[in-house]
Parts: structure tokens; sequence; C-alpha cells
């Protein structure tokens, strides 16, 4: 036997997009196991839920994390307003799930940059950049907030999406879905790019459902399952069919994502078409009592919110296990037997968003 | 893996060379805010009650209410743009406004200056 050595990775490391800690086992430059440790930026964000009014709490929800900022906030709502046995009006249903896909759009984008820059293509890098660009003007433009929309509310959302603003964004995915073309090519098709990924930690589908994996980690590996598909929001009224690729590989999570960039560009319109008229919130009195646990799907997977109230305007406990929590032990198995360079890229595959993780 | 090009980021690298920036070139040109942008809170004092609820609804807890002196205090620095007090004013003073706050490199906070109303007299006693 080879010997073996341990060589400490993370949290800093110019390589790593987050901060997590992994004790890699190596024997020579191959990896033959990975012990990872979290808990370098704990905030306490849930506690906060004893201390803040519920309805004041959807603030906090949301800057759990900065990048599907908007669907913790959604999340959480929605737990309470079923707690509450709230009806949302269907035009904030609408507007919420609007507002999530282009969220979705903003993140895959994010994360194809970030592919493309540990793969070392700049200009790929940039180009991704350019593009999200545009669906972060939009957020602006419609919500107030280019990242933090801080829309939701117990009981519908606090702004209107105007017809004309409608059209914009109609208009505006016509022309991102165009101008993604080459850049999909470029991540599809090239050389380099498919050099880097194809068979590169791969993760069977067998695998994937032992590990408990979660959205385009789990759809990557062949599994069809989709939390949107159980129709909360307004997906009911869309048509989602979840997207999947079948080697598990990091060149099927890459498709995955940029095949649900399509789609999510497909539901907005879908969604736009369809908005009924009507109010944007209900009313809402009283203090939540009961409990509840509320599953959706964020761009990096499915994200639980559980609730529990007390009949105060204080909740007992809110718990939200987020999807890279899920995402870690499969990824964890990706790495073993890969070479040592190639743990930044697949520890990236998961899209990791260590700090919504650690809450 | 199947169906593998060579070059295909050639045109949009060649077409980049001639197109103009995609960036603003912020200072010297100015940023274009949408109109919706939360960027700083603004108070109308005049129709400032001084009830308080804006200090109650913040979630960092920016705002201070000092009723003796009839003053509004934020400190810009606490404040995370949420717009929790603008949906909890009941006279609607509190407004988001485009653009952002100066950066400094200490702690201050705005004191605004409400306008001072007689308390009401305590109710007479019935005789
Ligand atoms: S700003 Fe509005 S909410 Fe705040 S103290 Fe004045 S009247 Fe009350
Ligand atoms: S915008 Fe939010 S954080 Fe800022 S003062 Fe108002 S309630 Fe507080």
């Amino acid at each position: 036997m080879a010997k073996r050595s341990i060589i400490p990775f993370g949290p800093q490391h110019p390589v790593l997009p987050e901060p997590i800690h992994l004790d890699l086992v190596l024997e020579d430059e191959t990896v033959v196991e990975a012990v990872p440790s979290i808990g370098f930026i704990h905030r306490g964000l849930e506690k906060l839920v004893e201390k803040k009014d519920f309805k004041q709490y959807v603030y906090i929800a949301e800057r759990v994390c900065g990048i599907c900022s908007c669907g913790h906030g959604m999340g959480y709502c929605e737990a309470v307003e079923h707690v509450m046995n709230i009806q949302v009006p269907p035009r904030a249903e609408y507007l919420r799930t609007i507002w999530i896909e282009m969220s979705r759009i903003h993140s895959h984008l994010l994360w194809l940059g970030l592919l493309a820059d540990a793969l070392g293509f700049e200009s790929l890098f940039m180009e991704s950049w350019r593009l999200r660009e545009k669906i972060l003007s939009m957020m602006d433009a419609t919500t107030g907030g280019r990242i933090i929309f801080s829309v939701n509310c117990v009981g519908g959302v606090l702004k209107d999406i105007t017809p004309e603003m409608l059209r914009e964004i109609s208009q505006t995915m016509d022309d991102m879905e165009r101008e993604l073309k080459p850049i999909m090519e470029t991540f599809l098709h090239d050389y380099t790019v498919q050099s880097r990924l194809c068979g590169l930690g791969v993760l069977t589908r067998d695998q994937a459902i032992l590990y408990g994996a979660v959205g385009p980690m789990l759809r990557a590996s062949g599994v069809e399952y989709d939390v949107r598909m159980t129709g909360y929001g307004a997906y009911g009224d869309l048509e989602v069919a979840p997207i999947t690729a079948a080697d598990g590989d990091s060149y099927a999570r890459c498709e995955v994502r940029l095949k649900e960039l399509i789609q999510s560009f497909r539901l907005i319109r879908e969604a736009i078409g369809k908005i009924p008229e009507g109010p944007i919130a209900v009313p809402v009195k009283g203090s939540p009592s009961g409990e509840y646990f509320m599953r959706i799907e964020q761009p990096r997977g499915e994200a639980i919110y559980y609730v529990k109230g007390n009949g105060t305007k204080n909740l007992d406990r809110f718990r939200l296990r987020t999807p890279t929590t899920s995402n870690i032990p499969p990824m964890l198995e990706t790495v073993k037997g890969c070479q040592l360079a190639d743990v930044p890229l697949l520890v990236l595959t998961i899209d990791p968003c260590i700090s919504c993780t650690e809450r | 893996m199947e169906n593998r090009k060579f070059l295909t980021f050639a045109r949009t690298s060649i077409k980049n060379l001639f197109r103009k920036p995609a960036t603003v070139g912020y200072p010297y040109q100015p940023a274009d805010y949408p109109e919706r942008m939360r960027g700083h809170v603004e108070i109308k004092t005049d129709n400032c009650i001084l009830c308080g609820l804006c200090m109650r609804s913040c979630p960092p807890g920016a705002i201070r209410i000092d009723r003796a002196d009839a003053t509004w205090t934020i400190n810009r620095f606490d404040c995370v743009q949420c717009g929790s007090c603008v949906n909890a004013c009941p006279k609607e003073c509190l407004t988001l406004l485009p653009g952002y706050t100066q950066p400094a490199s200490s702690k201050t906070e705005d004191v605004y200056q409400c306008p001072k109303r007689p308390t009401p007299a305590p109710p007479k006693r019935p005789a």
C-alpha cells in the first residue's frame, strides 16, 4: 500500500468559493477519503425566530442566503400561511413563482460562471456573468433589490408587477434565450470544457438516492424528481417536467443546469401569459399555532422549512434544511478516487452554499 | 463524449472586441437606478406623530425615537433597506428612495427634528 498523507483543504483556499473544510486522505495524488467539517460561519439565524415577530422574520429568513433569498422568504411564508390556514391570492402565487424562477436563472448563470472560472476559461466566465447582469437588472426594476427582494410577506406579496414590466420581462427572456445559445454551445461541446468535465466525479443513480442528493445533482444521475412537480405556488398550473441526464458526472450536472435555464425562461413566459388579475395579499390576523413542513425547489435543490407556532407572535421553532446540507455526503462520495487537482471542481459541481447550510 | 468541437468561443471573443463595454464607467458616468430601487429611507418629518411603530417593526433596530425631544433617529449603517418601517408607518411619512448612502469610516446616526406636538392634557377629574 502506498503511503497515505492527509492534506487540510479549506476553509480559506484560493480555489474554494465557500468556506468548507475537507481533510483529504491521499495516496500519492489520488484522494482516498474526504472528511468534512463545517461550522465556520454559523450565524444563529434560526434562533432569532424566538426574538422577532413572525411577520418581521421574513426579512431575516430571506437573508439566510444571498443567492436563493427569494426562495427562503417564500418557503418561510408558505409554511406560516399553511399553519394559519391563509389562502394566498392566485396573483401573489404567480408573482412569487415568476420571481423564484428569475432567481433560479440568476443562480444557475452564477454557477456556470464559477465553473468556467474553475476551468480557467475566463472569457466564458465573463460572458455568463454579463448575461446574468440582465436578470439582475430585471429583478432590481421589479422588486427594488438586485439580490434581496423583500417582496414576500405572510399573506401574499408586497409589490405588484405592472403589465408593461411583465411585457419587458417576457422580452428579456427571449433575448436571454437567444444570447445563451453560444454560451451553451461552448459549455456542452467545447473540447477543453468536455475534457475537464466528462467522466469526472461520477455519482450513479443508486448512490445519488442512497446518499440523499437533491436538485440538479440528483437529476444529473438520472432520477426524475423535482419538488416543483408537487404544485406549490403557481407550479400546479404550469408544466414542470424534471430535467435529467443519465451519466451522473460533472458534465451531466452542467448540462442539467443549462437545460433548466431554458426551462425557466419558458416557465416565466408561461406564467406571464396565465397570470390572473386580482389582489396581491390578504390581511393577516392573529398568530400562528401549530406546525408545518414546507418543501420547495430552490435553484440548488430541495429545501425544507419547518415552523412551529405557539399562538404568540414569536414562533417556537424554525428549522431550515438547505440543499447543500444534503448534497455534501454525495459530494464526498464523488471525490473518492479523483485527483487532488479535481477536488475544487467537484466541490463546485454541487453548487455549494455553506453559509446557507450553517445559517 | 460525442460532438466535440474546437474553438467554439472564438466567434463570441472576436465579436466582443468590437462591442461597447457591458459595464458602466461609474463613478465617471452616473449609475442608473430603477424607480423601485430600495436605496435609503427618507422621512417627511411634518407628518410624523412619533408613534414608534417604525422603531418596533425594524428587524435590525436601526430606528430610535425620542418623544421628549421629538426626534427621529436612524443609523443608516444598521439599516438593511428591507422596507418594513415603510409598511408599518400609519402616516405614510417614510419612503425608500433609489441611491445608496455614502460610506464612512465610523457609524453615525442621522437625527431628524419632528414637529413638537402638545401632549394631550390629562382628563379632568369629575367634580
Ligand atoms: S415615521 Fe411613521 S411610524 Fe415612525 S414614528 Fe413617525 S409616524 Fe410613527
Ligand atoms: S428599511 Fe428596514 S432596516 Fe431600514 S430602517 Fe426601515 S425597517 Fe429598519
